[in-house]
């Protein structure tokens, strides 16, 4: 079964989760030194390959900075399970759930 | 691994799994298939599953293997098209990874946790080979995350080892927490510098022995980073320089072997490494060349002109991964379109970023592309809206 049918659905936290998507954006932009502005990364398009365009060193990076600004540890189990990299918007809603600070 | 050496298989070790990498394979090995232990492996080659429904379980007599069998080829980007293919035979391959076994100095029954994939050379050889080799024995994981690789370290019984990366120490160091106590740390792929080592060695209580090796020679040196700046050769291998260009031979090298590197030869088999090559890249253990990488943007339908080139700012983030810049004529693309076609042909880390469109390269009256004026173009210049 190819990955895009177990798409999770999301879950309600995310309909106050633009502000987070912002915010993560921002860092991502910053980390990554990326060219495009935050503002404009669609919040429903893959990070990864296509998309974005992130690799493996990017993803790292996004791990750092989730853990270093709200605490939450990415691991690998909830990476595959949530699918944490599909969207900006599936990463904010991972991060509005596991946040400790 | 070992089946495919039981059968008289050769093991092919792609530095990546691009299209362009894989029709590379295909012409080169036409019988080609895939062995894998993953459902979701989509790679395009016939596949093979492990295991097979019917693997018996029984113990088995650890094999002997003639010296000079083919074991595996390792590939590097040659300068146009195609990778170069570099055979492995058995011999040479446990000579050289016993003489790094014994600068390890592992602890009998040490398990290891690499964290490197084991088709890249290093990764082969200290992931794969060394525990068949030395007596020790290899974590099935390989993690990614810093809290996966924190965990699955602390869940191996002492004595453990960590093989690993500078880009995944780094971020180890970086992430939050507690690191766990190891026995040994064992980086390869880029240099690290000695502060950097001596953190890792004070936050996981454990020497960190450092090896230089590169696809077409294996493993060559190693150095304590932490306490010294000269990397010690193999006990038989010997460096000469010859116009300007390191040679090295002797130990498990079956011809002399040029080396990639600029290298300052000290006595007692001893050297200082300054860096690669002008034109070498290496990302992430990566490497490349910036003529391969031109070469393959030219050869994408509508580029007119282009070149890759090193950006002059370079600011690597935690990981300390410096990125490369290209820029392209191609009047009918854009952006997305050369960096679809070049995604493509080219390992992601080395997609250009930036990836400028412009109307004509800076070439000089000769015609060449002087560095300053490519990174020039690179510098961030007012724009009418950004």
């Amino acid at each position: 079964m190819p990955m895009s049918e177990l798409a999770p659905t999301l879950p309600p936290a995310l309909e106050t989760g633009n502000v987070l998507e912002g915010e993560l954006a921002e860092l991502i932009v910053a980390a990554l030194n990326l060219e495009v502005p935050a503002g404009q990364i669609d919040p429903a398009a893959p990070l990864y390959g296509e998309g974005l365009g992130l690799d493996s060193i990017d993803i790292l990076e996004i791990a750092l900075v989730v853990s270093k600004h709200y605490g939450v540890q990415l691991r690998a189990d909830d990476a595959a399970d949530t699918q944490i990299f599909r969207s900006l918007r599936h990463l904010a809603a991972y991060v509005a759930a596991h946040r400790t600070n | 691994m070992a089946a495919a050496l039981l059968a008289g298989k050769v093991s092919l070790l792609p530095p990546s799994h691009t299209p362009e990498v894989l029709r590379h394979l295909r012409a080169f090995a036409p019988e080609v298939f895939c062995l894998t232990d993953s459902p979701e492996c989509d790679l395009d080659l016939p596949q093979v599953r492990f295991p097979p429904a019917s693997a018996p379980q029984r113990p088995w007599r650890v094999p002997d293997l003639a010296p000079d069998t083919l074991v595996a080829y390792g590939f590097t980007s040659g300068t146009t098209g195609a990778p170069l293919a570099h055979p492995k035979t058995w011999g040479p391959l446990v000579r050289c990874v016993r003489a790094g076994a014994e600068r390890l100095e592992l602890a009998a029954g040490t398990a290891l946790l690499a964290t490197v994939p084991a088709q890249h050379m290093y990764g082969f050889e200290s992931s794969v080979l060394l525990p068949l080799l030395s007596g020790t024995a290899l974590a099935a994981e390989r993690p990614f995350y810093p809290a996966d690789i924190v965990h699955a370290l602390a869940a191996l019984p002492r004595p453990r080892a960590l093989i690993t990366t500078p880009i995944h120490l780094r971020a180890l160091l970086a992430a939050p927490g507690l690191l766990p106590a190891a026995d040994r740390i064992v980086s390869a792929t880029a240099p690290l510098d000695a502060p950097l080592a001596r953190e890792a060695e004070a936050r996981f209580g454990a020497p960190l022995i450092e090896i230089y090796g590169s696809t077409e020679t294996g493993q060559l040196a190693t150095r304590r980073t932490a306490l010294e700046r000269d990397w010690q050769l193999w006990p038989d291998i010997t460096l000469t320089c010859e116009a300007g260009r390191t040679w090295a031979r002797g130990g498990h090298l079956e011809q002399p072997t040029e080396l990639c590197d600029e290298i300052e030869i000290l006595p007692e088999s001893r050297f200082h490494l300054h860096g690669r090559l002008a034109d070498l890249v290496n990302i992430a253990g990566k490497r490349s060349s910036l003529a391969y990488l031109t070469h393959q943007l030219l050869a994408i339908e509508g580029v007119r002109d282009g070149v890759f080139f090193f950006p002059r700012h370079s600011p690597g983030g935690e990981t300390g991964v410096t990125r490369l810049a290209a820029a392209v004529v191609a009047p009918g693309l854009d952006a997305a379109g050369v960096l679809a076609a070049l995604r493509r042909r080219i390992d992601p880390v080395f997609l250009p970023r930036p990836l400028l469109l412009v109307d004509r390269l800076p070439r000089n009256s000769t015609g060449k592309l002087p560095q300053e004026a490519l990174r020039a173009l690179a510098e961030p210049a007012p724009r009418a809206s950004a």
